[in-house]
């Protein structure tokens, strides 16, 4: 990502490496933060149907307004012209409280800078657990479950197929080695896809498991009866993500460092007699340690696309499912509050590897050009 | 290109892919030929009107392997035996006769119905349904005036249900001795009809519903599984190939471009690429199938314009900057050749050992793509795909009841398309990346 993404300051004076280092460092945060405003500002035009919303918006408004003057006894003895005109007013205030009186170009801006400034504001229909309005609100109730079961998920997944590509690469052809090979093509179904046999067999077939959500209910009293009983509800939709991606991460990660071991230097380390693991931790993991931590942090932040799909199917009460709530409901707040998030975060990761890349790969020669 | 096909055929995994893709693609040919479309989706859109007398909830046939025959197979008795047609006076017949039937089971059937034609001006005629088991009183059904098409459903009548204690098809076919089980023997329909017009007749017919039906089973809406499970396979195929042709294509394209030309274009291309990082894609596609369309198309235009400027931008212009420095380049620049037809020409072609493996193992990933999207409930109102099924399936509650069979057939038809080309793509990326092959 570094290699393609350097932008080097033009023109042949020779500046002092440090100073490089920031203008690089600049150049790629200004080049990360315009990507981030034309991606939320994109996602907030898709979410409003490019101004559309608006006006399913105001006939709902206008909807509402006639039921509430049919309702209202004094206003239907008002004359008819004279309650048009009082049910024209209450349209108009509404049409203002929520800006709609605004062309949508304009609000669209504004939705932006409030976005980028993470000034969430409300919600439109949803409500938090707590019933607050608050999109920050919204989000801060959800981001826990997801972050429990993603994040855990995860970590478990990829020191797991880390490690066993380690001991596999050591001694492939072996018949471990050959079964993650020939196992490595299941990888091609996402999680619920497993979720759904899991719960098949777990929770219909043998009943050994929740069918889903995250805590009994009533929730067990105590603090160790209620962690028992999330752990037990994590089983399924872990397995879940397990079997989606273990075996074509162990194959890939194998492969990955077969790769690095069959080079020149490699070998030569061999030669000279060093240590099996002296080799693999100066010679293998060294050198691929750039691509290691760039897949475990875009693994990290890209986990939560999955959990859309995957929260719903386990009734899992998280960010993914929030979301697609939001979708259903035409809550474009809650929308792009989600996605301002997930932009920053990314943006925020892609930048610190690209340092990062900076640092541990003396390869990438910051501003030296020329590079492919 | 011949002799890496050769090469490729040296890998079971290969063959075996490029069967499993050969069976589909098989299967395709024969949905697209034997049900033609606007048939199929007249059959699948229909709903329940479209299949009155397959049972609800069936589980395929060839479970009654396992089951020894003991599953219920459904009866459609029409045949009408010891008719006779009395006057009454005043133009008034009255029409008998009962329809016998062997029902050899002991699990009971799923539902009961009778289906009446009646054929009439103005006046429709009066029927009077008695059952009578092997043994035992005559039970009295319904007293009914149908309309020319119309269908009594003995299950669903709560009058009925209250009178009997139970359930029809329970209660109809029960022993007073042994609970829970069928009693096998001969049942009879028997109808009484007054017919009130000359002219007119009546054509009474029972079906028996089952708990078996067809190679594939039904759903919940009677509908034969086998029609989306067949269907299902030519729009997965097509969805998975096209998605994947459209995005990685144009990728190459854009990336040879970019590599080429430099400068502007090639900043240009890498921003965009980053702003399509941020975008998150699953909510887009999820805010087109609610706000806009839930097309199968609309979905795979959107799949492919935010898989154009995908991660694959980047390991294909790594290339195209290696392969620009080569001597071959510079050569054709010499004499040259203009630079449209240099990206097309020159570069493009030589990415495709790279692309070609990625772009097989792609390809799961769309066809899972519009099960998910289904799953969600943005799947395409009209067109019968695996992953409608799978959805209809979990909104049933078939995971929570055990209908095993509903969830599990589509699931093994797109595990078994994702296996070929899996397969067939690992097994590409050792033939064109050689570094692989020892490994």
């Amino acid at each position: 990502m570094v290699q393609a993404a350097v932008t080097a300051p033009r023109g042949g004076v020779r500046q002092h490496p440090a100073v490089r280092v920031l203008l690089y460092a600049l150049a790629r945060l200004a080049a990360l933060f315009a990507a981030v405003v034309v991606g939320v500002y994109l996602t907030i035009l898709v979410a409003n149907m490019g101004g559309y919303v608006d006006q399913i918006k105001r006939a709902e408004i206008r909807e509402q307004v006639a039921l509430a003057v049919s309702l209202n006894e004094q206003l239907r003895r008002l004359p008819a012209d004279v309650r048009e005109r009082v049910a024209e007013e209450m349209v108009r205030n509404e049409e203002r409280r929520l800006g709609l009186d605004r062309p949508f170009l304009s609000r669209s801006v504004a939705y932006l800078r409030d976005a980028l400034l993470l000034r969430l504001g409300f919600a439109e229909r949803m409500t938090s657990d707590t019933g607050s309005r608050l999109v920050r609100q919204i989000i801060l109730d959800r981001l826990p479950a997801t972050l429990l079961l993603f994040l855990s998920a995860q970590l478990l997944l990829f020191f797991t197929s880390v490690a066993a590509a380690l001991v596999l690469s050591r001694r492939y052809g072996s018949l471990a080695d050959r079964l993650v090979v020939a196992l490595a093509p299941t990888s091609a179904a996402p999680a619920w896809f497993y979720g759904i046999f899991l719960i098949l067999v777990f929770a219909a077939g043998l009943r050994w498991l929740p069918f889903g959500g995250m805590v009994d209910a009533p929730p067990p009293e105590g603090k160790l009866a209620y962690a028992a009983s999330v752990l037990r509800h994590m089983v399924l939709p872990l397995s879940s993500l397990a079997l989606s991606s273990i075996f074509l991460s162990v194959y890939a990660w194998r492969t990955f460092f077969l790769i690095f071991s069959s080079e020149d230097y490699v070998e030569l380390a061999r030669a000279k007699g060093l240590p099996d693991r002296l080799v693999e931790r100066r010679y293998i993991l060294r050198p691929a340690l750039p691509t290691i931590l760039t897949s475990f942090a875009l693994g990290l932040i890209g986990a939560w696309t999955g959990a859309i799909v995957l929260e719903t199917v386990f009734n899992w009460p998280g960010l993914g499912r929030a979301l697609y709530q939001a979708v259903g409901l035409y809550d474009t707040p809650v929308i792009v509050g989600s996605t301002i998030l997930y932009a920053y975060l990314l943006a925020v990761t892609v930048f610190a590897l690209d340092v990062v890349y900076a640092v541990v790969d003396p390869r990438v020669r910051v501003g030296a050009g020329g590079q492919g | 290109m011949r002799s890496s096909l050769r090469e490729l055929l040296r890998y079971p995994s290969a063959v075996a892919g490029l069967a499993i893709l050969a069976f589909l693609v098989a299967v395709s040919v024969y949905a697209v030929v034997a049900i033609p479309y606007p048939e199929a989706i007249r059959l699948w859109s229909g709903g329940e009107a479209a299949w009155p007398r397959n049972p609800r909830y069936a589980r395929p046939e060839w479970l009654n392997w396992l089951w020894g025959g003991r599953l219920v197979r459904t009866l459609v008795v029409t045949e009408a035996q010891g008719a006779t047609e009395r006057e009454l006076g005043g133009g008034v017949r009255e029409l008998r006769y009962h329809l016998p039937f062997h029902y050899p089971y002991q699990r009971f059937p799923s539902e009961l119905a009778v289906f009446v034609r009646a054929d009439y001006r103005d006046q429709a005629p009066q029927l009077e349904l008695v059952w009578a088991g092997p043994a035992g009183p005559e039970v009295h059904l319904a007293d009914l005036s149908p309309r020319r098409e119309d269908v009594y459903r003995l299950s669903a009548d709560g009058e009925l249900r209250d009178r009997l204690g139970g359930p029809p098809e329970v209660v109809l076919f029960s022993a007073p001795d042994r609970a829970g089980q069928a009693r096998p023997g001969t049942y009879a329909l028997q109808v009484r009809a007054f017919l009130f017009e000359p002219g007119s007749s009546v054509q009474v017919e029972l079906v028996v519903y089952g708990e078996v039906h067809g190679l594939a089973g039904t759903d919940h809406l009677r509908r034969d599984l086998l029609l989306p499970l067949l269907w299902g396979t030519p729009i997965a195929l097509a969805f998975g190939l096209l998605a994947a042709v459209g995005s990685s294509l144009s990728t190459l394209v854009i990336a040879a471009v970019g590599a080429w030309y430099g400068g502007w274009v090639d900043g240009l291309i890498q921003r965009v690429t980053e702003v399509n990082l941020i975008l998150p894609g699953l909510p887009i596609l999820i805010m087109i199938g609610t706000l806009y369309s839930r097309s199968l198309w609309v979905i795979l235009g959107a799949v492919v314009v935010l898989g154009v400027f995908g991660g694959g931008i980047k390991t294909y212009r790594a290339l195209f900057l290696q392969v620009r420095e080569s001597p071959y380049v510079e050569a054709a620049r010499a004499y040259g050749v203009g630079n449209l037809r240099m990206v097309a020409v020159y570069l493009v072609p030589r990415a495709v050992p790279v692309l070609l493996p990625q772009f097989v193992t792609l390809i799961p990933g769309f066809v899972f793509l519009e099960a998910t999207l289904a799953l969600l409930g943005l799947g395409d109102p009209v067109l019968p795909t695996w992953g409608k099924v799978i959805e209809d399936a979990y909104r049933a509650g078939a995971l929570y009841v055990g209908h095993a069979y509903w969830v599990l057939e589509p699931a093994f038809l797109l595990m078994l398309s994702g296996l070929a080309f899996t397969l067939l793509g690992f097994a590409l990326d050792r033939v064109f990346n050689p570094r692989l092959r020892e490994l």
